[in-house]
């Protein structure tokens, strides 16, 4: 009825359009989410993998293959490193991608390939994660 | 009308030209570190399924100065994604209510810190502490 009751074919059009369902609200949650994750987390687990382990502080015997790979076997420890993995990358990438609109990027083909890239990366960051963790279970 | 070309205000470099934009965009840019992090861990995790010499050597590479400067930038990317997450949090959530005392947003951000900061003794007592 509102169709019919509108006069102008192409506003017709827009105003379909812009009520086409918007995907939005899904990455963001995955972005709020993985903020949580990434603020609460990373600084201590980046500060245990990136500099303690590498650096053997306050001991290499704590970073050895058995070690990490039973953590990593476990079933808390693979849902430990999946959440932390995939909701970092939902919410890195999700703002790395939005950040091309304060560069200049506002619409067309180099959009949609950063897009792709994004969240494709992280789509195919989460499979990986999963397959490698429950392949070692 | 084809011919019409309206001034446009020139926008590059927009978020050098004021310390308030500067500070935003460098909120923005500790995605890319959690980003990068959060591959380079997956990649450790890879190692993990293929044997201990592929750990072995992986951890080896992390050694590199190259490396532990990029995870030394990860971790203050991190610290700096925390400290402005907390403090947004409050203007994101909505209200929380105890009885019928609305909890203050000074309140929900030191909570937060809190937590934060026992979760992560937890983490680094576990981690390290054998």
């Amino acid at each position: 009825m509102a169709e019919q009751s509108m006069p102008n074919q192409s506003l017709n059009q827009s105003s379909q359009r812009s009520l086409k369902r918007s995907n939005e609200p899904v990455f963001w949650a995955l972005f709020g989410a993985g903020g949580v994750v990434a603020a609460f987390l990373l600084p201590a687990v980046i500060l245990i993998t990136g500099l303690a382990a590498p650096l053997g502080i306050p001991s290499p015997e704590l970073f050895s293959y058995e070690r990490a790979s039973a953590f990593a076997s476990s079933w808390a420890g693979a849902l430990f490193l999946f959440i932390v993995i995939s909701l970092s990358l939902w919410h890195g990438l999700h703002r790395v991608y939005h950040s091309s609109h304060e560069l200049g990027i506002h619409r067309g083909p180099l959009l949609s390939v950063i897009r792709l890239v994004c969240y494709g990366t992280a789509l195919g960051g989460t499979v990986l994660s999963a397959y490698w963790l429950i392949a070692a279970l | 009308m084809a011919t019409r070309r309206p001034y446009m205000r020139p926008m590059a470099g927009w978020w050098r030209r004021n310390p308030f934009y500067l500070f935003y965009m460098l909120r923005e840019s500790t995605a890319v570190f959690v980003t990068l992090y959060a591959l380079q861990l997956l990649y450790g995790v890879y190692t993990l399924t293929v044997g201990q010499a592929a750990f072995e050597a992986w951890l080896a590479r992390l050694q590199h100065p190259v490396y532990i400067v990029f995870h030394a930038l990860a971790l203050a990317a991190a610290l700096l994604h925390a400290f402005t997450w907390f403090n947004v949090a409050p203007k994101a959530m909505p209200a929380l209510y105890l009885g019928t005392r609305r909890v203050s947003d000074r309140t929900v951000v030191r909570v937060q810190f809190v937590i934060f900061f026992v979760v992560s003794a937890i983490m680094l007592g576990v981690a390290l502490g054998g």
